[in-house]
């Protein structure tokens, strides 16, 4: 075991992919020499020279077209999109090309694309810099989208997500980048698409991914003192959905909480709330709820703690289910 | 513009650009020449023959090429086997020239696929409908033929390079532009192929660009050549030279096919709204197949045996386009859910499922 950050444990498993298999290529702006705005990519350029590690132009429908042409040539292009604000001018190519490459081919067509997004806020940045897009990307067919919270699913899952023949949008919580945590050298022990219960609890069901999992495990040591048990699923996977991990749980619980910062009008918490309500219905002792970033666009950085779920709003809304 | 070949039939003999080309047309056999000439009718024959079918209410939508089949039989025809094209949904003639059966263009049009043959088969791509997406597909494979080493290692075998079709139209999207960037500063393998067919739907080409477009090229930093994209020998020659400068490591050459879309954009709009028949007549006169015919004839490379043998071959391709379309089955529904992912995804297989059994459930009933 060894404890490394959730950024370093991105650099540390890219590393092992591309030392794994020479057709593993990286692709985006500032990637280089810099080693990305977030210094995930740090020393690979160096490591394994220019062919590998691309500084693109600055053009994201750019990167992402050419990252289709070099996987229908047979490499695995892992392209690093600066911030999820930038990701919209390749909207596109993920959603229309690269989703959909394969189901047009009848299967002849792979498209081994990582898409890594450094997703949400908390950092007091400017506007674009924030957002939580992952139901663009959970609505369309074809592509898998995953968001990891924690260093060991960092290390692992971007391993994982380059391995798989499956286009995947790879979101990382850039307010937990500098998190640390144990990674076990060993192989991982769960898949990156299953969700994983991070806390065991007995009245009500926590869901979140990516940085409010940290938030929700918070609310649930806090509720622990005040004798709540509160169960915390870290989904992983938003497409597809581990819904026999997220019946499980609430069929033990009978009460399940939604957490994301994103928007709840048509989020992924709406998605949930609906497959988990369809198929344990008979379970649930109050409606799913949600708790998420309100209907507006991103606030100024300055509002950011008003407009992003907290542990007090986690808890909220654990109250409100328990009180049905 | 490079002619190597006046609308008349009349070969153009040095004393302009077009003598750096003549080289190129003149290491072709008769034979070879005579083949152009095939593939030009027959190609035009199976536009005609779609564009019957989608009268006939056989085919969804049809996207005719006529006009354009030198400047697709001439660039498809300059490729070497190891080239890849990355077509936009035109291009039938290209299609043609890398042995893609016409059927299975069809098919998409008839609506049984959204594309239906194995890319890595013919080198030939699947098409492309969202206008230019396909440049920077072609420009990331070229990265990909770098990363090979597959380029200007001499070896003609083993260099390759790769050819991008788009239209007058595409140039106007954003992907054409940031493709110019990304294979100019890669230095990538990749011929830039712009059929300016001067409509974009109803839209001509001064709705499009300002200055001609082989032009832009420079601005990107590389090169740019406008041709004669009814003439199949030009076409050919400017061609072979990009493609030979892409694969010996040179680059990115942008080669402007100018020529004109006799048809409709596809057989959903009316030309007769947005242009003049004048212009038309005018683009008649130019007519890539009946100048390449009169050439051939007056120089004594085909005669009228070799003609009318093509003409019956022409007769035999409607007919098996015409039976192969009549016949072709729609795909067996459930399949629909089959090719969405490689790994199994428990979403689609419980929807699956669900569809087959729902649809037993009707067969049941009947019974």
């Amino acid at each position: 075991m060894t404890q490394l950050t959730i950024a370093k444990a991105l650099t540390n498993g890219l590393r092992a992919a591309m030392e794994k298999d020479p057709k593993v290529v990286l692709m985006g702006e500032d990637i280089g020499k810099l080693g990305g705005v977030f210094r995930v990519t740090e020393g690979l350029q160096k490591d394994f020279g220019e062919e590998r590690v691309i500084d693109t132009p600055l053009a994201e429908a750019g990167i992402v077209g050419t990252a289709v042409g070099l996987a229908l040539r047979g490499y695995r292009p892992v392209v690093e999109i600066q911030f999820d604000g930038f990701v919209y001018p390749a909207f596109d190519h993920i959603v229309s090309q690269v989703a959909k490459m394969r189901a047009r081919s009848l299967g002849t067509v792979a498209m081994p694309i990582v898409i890594r997004i450094p997703v949400g806020g908390g950092i007091g940045a400017v506007e674009h810099h924030s957002e939580s897009n992952e139901a663009y990307f959970t609505h369309t067919a074809g592509l898998k989208v995953v968001c990891v919270s924690n260093p060991e699913d960092a290390y692992w899952g971007i391993q994982q997500a380059i391995a798989t023949d499956d286009p995947v949008v790879f979101y990382e919580p850039k307010r937990r980048y500098w998190d640390k945590g144990e990674v076990g050298i060993d192989a991982p022990t769960r898949g990156l698409w299953s969700a994983a219960v991070a806390r065991e609890g007995t009245d009500c069901t926590v869901v979140a991914y990516g940085p409010m999992v940290k938030t929700c495990l918070q609310a649930a040591q806090a509720a622990a003192e005040e004798g709540r048990s509160l169960e915390v699923v870290d989904l992983r996977s938003l497409s597809p959905l581990d819904l026999d991990t997220l019946c499980a749980s609430v069929e033990k619980t009978g009460r399940m909480v939604v957490v994301h910062e994103a928007s709840t009008s048509g989020g992924l918490g709406a998605e949930i709330a609906a497959a988990v309500t369809q198929r344990s219905f008979h379970h649930l002792e109050a409606p799913v709820l949600r708790v998420g970033g309100y209907n507006l666009p991103y606030p100024p950085s300055r509002l950011e703690e008003d407009f992003l779920p907290d542990l007090d709003r986690v808890l909220d809304g654990v109250d409100r289910a328990l009180a049905f | 513009m490079i002619q190597l070949l006046t609308p008349e039939g009349q070969r153009v003999e040095g004393g302009t650009d077009a003598a750096d080309y003549t080289a190129y047309v003149d290491a072709l056999s008769d034979e070879e020449l005579r083949g152009f000439y095939r593939d030009l009718v027959l190609i035009r024959r199976v536009d005609t023959e779609a564009t019957a079918l989608q009268r006939q209410g056989e085919l969804g939508i049809w996207a005719s090429l006529l006009g354009q089949e030198a400047a697709q039989v001439g660039s498809g025809r300059a490729l070497a086997p190891q080239d890849h094209a990355f077509p936009t949904y035109r291009e039938h003639g290209v299609a043609w020239c890398r042995g893609v059966d016409p059927l299975n263009l069809l098919g998409m049009f008839r609506g049984v696929n959204n594309g239906g043959w194995d890319p890595a088969e013919k080198n030939f791509h699947l098409y492309t409908i969202i206008i230019g997406a396909q440049t920077l597909h072609a420009t990331g494979y070229a990265m990909g033929i770098q990363r090979d080493g597959a380029v200007g290692t001499g070896d003609p075998d083993r260099d390759a390079a790769v050819i991008a079709y788009f239209g007058d139209g595409a140039t106007a999207q954003g992907d054409v532009s940031e493709a110019f960037t990304f294979a100019a500063v890669m230095n990538a393998p990749v011929v830039f192929f712009c059929q300016n067919n001067q409509w974009a739907i109803s839209e001509p080409s001064e709705r499009q660009t300002r200055i001609p477009l082989y032009q832009r090229a420079r601005g990107f930093g590389f090169p740019g050549v406008r041709v004669d994209g009814n003439d199949v020998l030009a076409v050919y020659a400017v061609t072979k030279h990009a493609l030979e400068e892409a694969r010996s490591g040179q680059g990115p050459f942008l080669v402007e096919a100018y020529t004109y879309r006799m048809g409709a954009h596809t057989t959903s709009d009316d030309p007769t709204k947005y242009r003049v028949s004048a212009d038309v007549e005018v683009w008649k006169l130019r007519d890539p197949i009946a100048r390449f015919k009169a050439w051939l004839a007056r120089e004594g490379r085909a005669d009228s045996t070799f003609f009318d043998a093509v003409e019956a071959q022409a007769d035999e391709l409607a007919l098996h386009v015409r039976r192969g379309t009549l016949e072709m089955p729609d795909p067996d529904a459930p399949s629909m859910f089959d090719h969405v992912y490689v790994e199994p995804h428990p979403l689609l297989a419980a929807e699956r499922e669900q569809f087959v059994a729902y649809h037993a459930s009707f067969e049941g009933s009947h019974s």
